[in-house]
């Protein structure tokens, strides 16, 4: 079984900018209290826009290591 | 024959004392009467593995120098009066982010545009005061050709050695005259540079001292990487707005060179034994001065002469003590008493200090200030 | 990809505002590194006066502040004296074409190789949103409450003129083309310049009501436009839009290796 993406938010370094919300083609992340929660993990697909446009350096993204599928013969 | 005997310029002086100091880079701009320095510096330091570039403005030669020198390499830059205006911004900077850098300024006639091709003295008080805030400079004038080329050595020494810059103050006749020199063997010479790290850089603070006040510094490129900035740090290098840290930087900053006075501090003193009128001069004056002196001994007056080299920080004490032996001090400079007037605090007495004042790009004559001396008599 | 890598991690979270781009330019900066394998201790980061220039102090290289417009200068002299050093210099629209201005064409003309990032959020953010010479015509600024009435350089255009090898221009949106061209500008041997526009929501975007950081940086999606489709467009379809993409790419003497022929024609001498 493929193992989910993980996203960490570094809640104390956040500054609420809500870019992640809104380029997140999965809407993993909503805005709550001026910090983004991270909602639906399991949809992450690693393309990595939040990461790269997070300025704070408060997301970090761990993609999952893929199980190698067998080739049908 | 000693092979290093010429005729040499006091600009070509300059540069070949830098040479002989370890410097290898120069950045700068033409300005009269100091462009022979750049020139001569142009074809010399590539022949010897140096750098030289003329850069499109002045403020961009104090910059380039300044990078150069926390690259590691002993840089130089050589001006006069507009452009040592447009450089004291970053002298600033050398000054608190402690990074050794010779600054040679060939005094013209000021203020502005003035006098391009005609000496002064103009610029002594802006050597001390012309960067904003408190912050140390140290200045050196030379009265000769010789001691031109021995004072750019220890301008770097100095530079090397304390953290700072280090201004030369030349006039357009100490650049443009021409003296016979018999330079040492730059194989004997000591030549000082900075205190390189005794840590490996993950312990490495950039500006923490220990007693001697002045910090190990390593170069850009060397494996340790740190920050330097113009903002207030503290020994980490970083930023600091913190009241206790910014007092504790200022402090050492301010007071570095106070505990290397004894070194730093140099004059000359000339028949000062018996002297009932002193006179106190630098640079070009010091020469008119000198036959002064000469002459007013020949006619039975005793004077002696406190020539001044290192002009900051200034002789505050030699001066005071000067003070106590004669009546009377003269004082001629080529400015309208810019260091009579530390003069007067030095010996805290304005009564007995007179101004041979000239501003109008000629030479002190011998005779002026013997007037002066003959009225005081 | 760990950023922190390459970072001073004990000086964060930074200073820079929310919405602010210039975090989003740092991670592109370390990412064009990382892809060309240079060690840190190959790298010497300067740079001027303002937001963007804030940058060295959290990056963990060989790092200079230095004053107002003048980051280029003090980089030409660590360039002479450490040539074999890659030199970065962080500068902002007003550090870089005001002030900094005339150190920026001469560097450019003699194409000495280093590579200058200028962080273009069209206003002085640091000192509190006062006008720049990026500032667009009839906009707002502290010191522009009646608009903006001066014409702004075409900055990266400016550049090309002077000399540069290499020019090009992104958003901060387009991260990942912003992080190749940063790669193709250190790689390049010469004067690389790379202008980024980046938004500024607190200084700038306030007054001229562009709305959050993310909004400003979502519009940029839209402004964008390839520079070789603007190259078929009119002045009209053009008007404020942000023509991203390489300007120049070429291979002209580069400062150091001619003045390093000059060295051993002197030696030989």
């Amino acid at each position: 079984m493929d193992e989910i993406n993980k996203v960490i938010v570094n809640e104390a370094w956040c500054k609420g900018c809500e870019i992640c919300v809104k380029v997140c083609p999965k809407d993993v992340f909503v805005m709550e209290n001026f910090v983004a929660k991270v909602i639906r993990m399991e949809d992450c697909t690693a393309c990595l826009l939040c990461e790269q446009l997070c300025p704070d350096f408060a997301i970090v993204i761990e993609a999952a290591k893929k199980e190698k599928k067998k080739a049908s013969a | 024959m000693n092979s290093r005997t010429y005729m040499m310029q006091g600009n070509v002086a300059v540069a070949e004392g830098a040479i002989d100091a370890g410097c290898r880079f120069y950045a700068g701009y033409p300005i009269t009467p100091s462009s022979e320095i750049a020139e001569h510096l142009s074809k010399r330091l590539p022949a010897i593995g140096g750098k030289f570039i003329q850069m499109e403005d002045e403020i961009a030669a104090m910059g380039a120098v300044i990078g150069a020198s926390v690259a590691g390499v002993k840089s130089l830059t050589a001006t006069s009066g507009p452009g040592f205006s447009l450089k004291q911004e970053n002298i600033g900077y050398a000054s608190l982010a402690e990074v050794p850098v010779v600054i040679v300024n060939v005094m013209r006639g000021g203020p502005s545009t003035g006098l391009p091709t005609l000496p002064s003295q103009g610029d002594v008080m802006q050597a001390r005061w012309g960067t904003h805030g408190d912050h140390p400079i140290i200045a050196l004038v030379p009265a000769s050709v010789r001691e031109t080329y021995d004072m750019t050595i220890q301008a770097f020494n100095w530079s090397e050695k304390y953290r700072t810059p280090v201004i030369l103050l030349l006039d357009e006749i100490i650049g443009h005259v021409h003296e016979k020199v018999t330079l040492p063997d730059p194989d004997e010479l000591q030549i000082f540079n900075r205190k390189k790290p005794s840590v490996p850089p993950e312990e490495y603070l950039p500006y923490k001292a220990d007693e001697s006040l002045i910090p190990e510094m390593a170069a850009f490129g060397d494996g340790y990487r740190y920050h330097i900035t113009g903002l207030i740090h503290d020994e980490t290098g970083f930023p600091t707005n913190n009241a206790e840290k910014i007092a504790e930087m200022m402090d050492r900053l301010n007071s570095k060179l106070l505990k290397y006075e004894h070194e730093i501090i140099q004059v000359e003193e000339t028949d000062t034994g018996d002297a009932e009128i002193g006179i106190v001069a630098y640079g070009s004056s010091a020469r008119s001065a000198r036959t002064a002196m000469r002459k007013a001994r020949e006619e039975g007056i005793k004077v002696g002469m406190l020539r001044i080299q290192t002009l900051w920080p200034f002789p505050v004490d030699k001066i005071y003590e000067f003070g106590k032996k004669v009546k009377e001090i003269v004082v001629p400079e080529l400015n309208l008493g810019q260091i009579a007037h530390e003069v007067e605090h030095a010996i805290q007495d304005r009564f007995r200090v007179h101004r041979v004042n000239k501003v109008n790009g000629e030479p002190i004559h011998p005779d002026e200030i013997l007037n002066k001396i003959r009225g005081l008599k | 990809m760990d950023y922190f890598k390459y970072l001073r991690k004990d000086k964060f979270p930074h200073i820079w505002c929310a919405g602010c781009g210039d975090g989003i330019v740092l991670k592109a900066i370390i990412r064009a590194l990382d892809n060309l394998k240079i060690e840190k201790n190959q790298v010497a980061m300067v740079s001027g006066i303002g937001c963007s220039s804030r940058t060295p102090g959290y990056v963990d290289f060989y790092t200079l502040h230095t004053t107002h417009g003048r980051a280029i200068a003090f980089a030409t002299g660590i360039k002479m004296a450490k040539p074999e050093l890659h030199v970065i210099v962080v500068t902002g629209d007003g550090d870089a074409t005001a002030i900094g201005g005339n150190h920026l064409i001469h560097a450019a003309r003699r194409n000495i190789n280093m590579t200058v990032l200028i962080y273009n959020n069209h206003i002085y953010g640091m000192t509190g949103g006062q006008v720049s010479p990026a500032t667009p015509m009839g906009d707002f600024a502290t010191t522009a409450p009646f608009s903006a009435v001066e014409n702004n350089f075409a900055i990266a255009e400016l550049c090309a003129a002077a000399g540069a090898s290499f020019v090009a221009r992104s958003t901060v949106y387009h991260s990942n083309f912003l992080a190749k061209i940063i790669e193709r500008a250190i790689e390049k041997r010469g004067f690389s310049v790379v202008e980024i526009m980046t938004p500024c929501p607190t200084a700038y975007g306030k007054i001229n009501k562009k709305g959050t950081g993310e909004q400003m940086i979502l519009d940029q999606k839209n402004l964008a436009v390839r520079i070789e489709k603007a190259q078929t467009m009119s002045p009209e379809e053009l008007k404020n839009k942000i023509i991203i993409g390489t300007l120049v790419d070429r291979e002209l003497p580069e400062y150091i290796n001619t003045y390093e022929k000059i060295m051993s024609q002197a030696q030989r001498m």
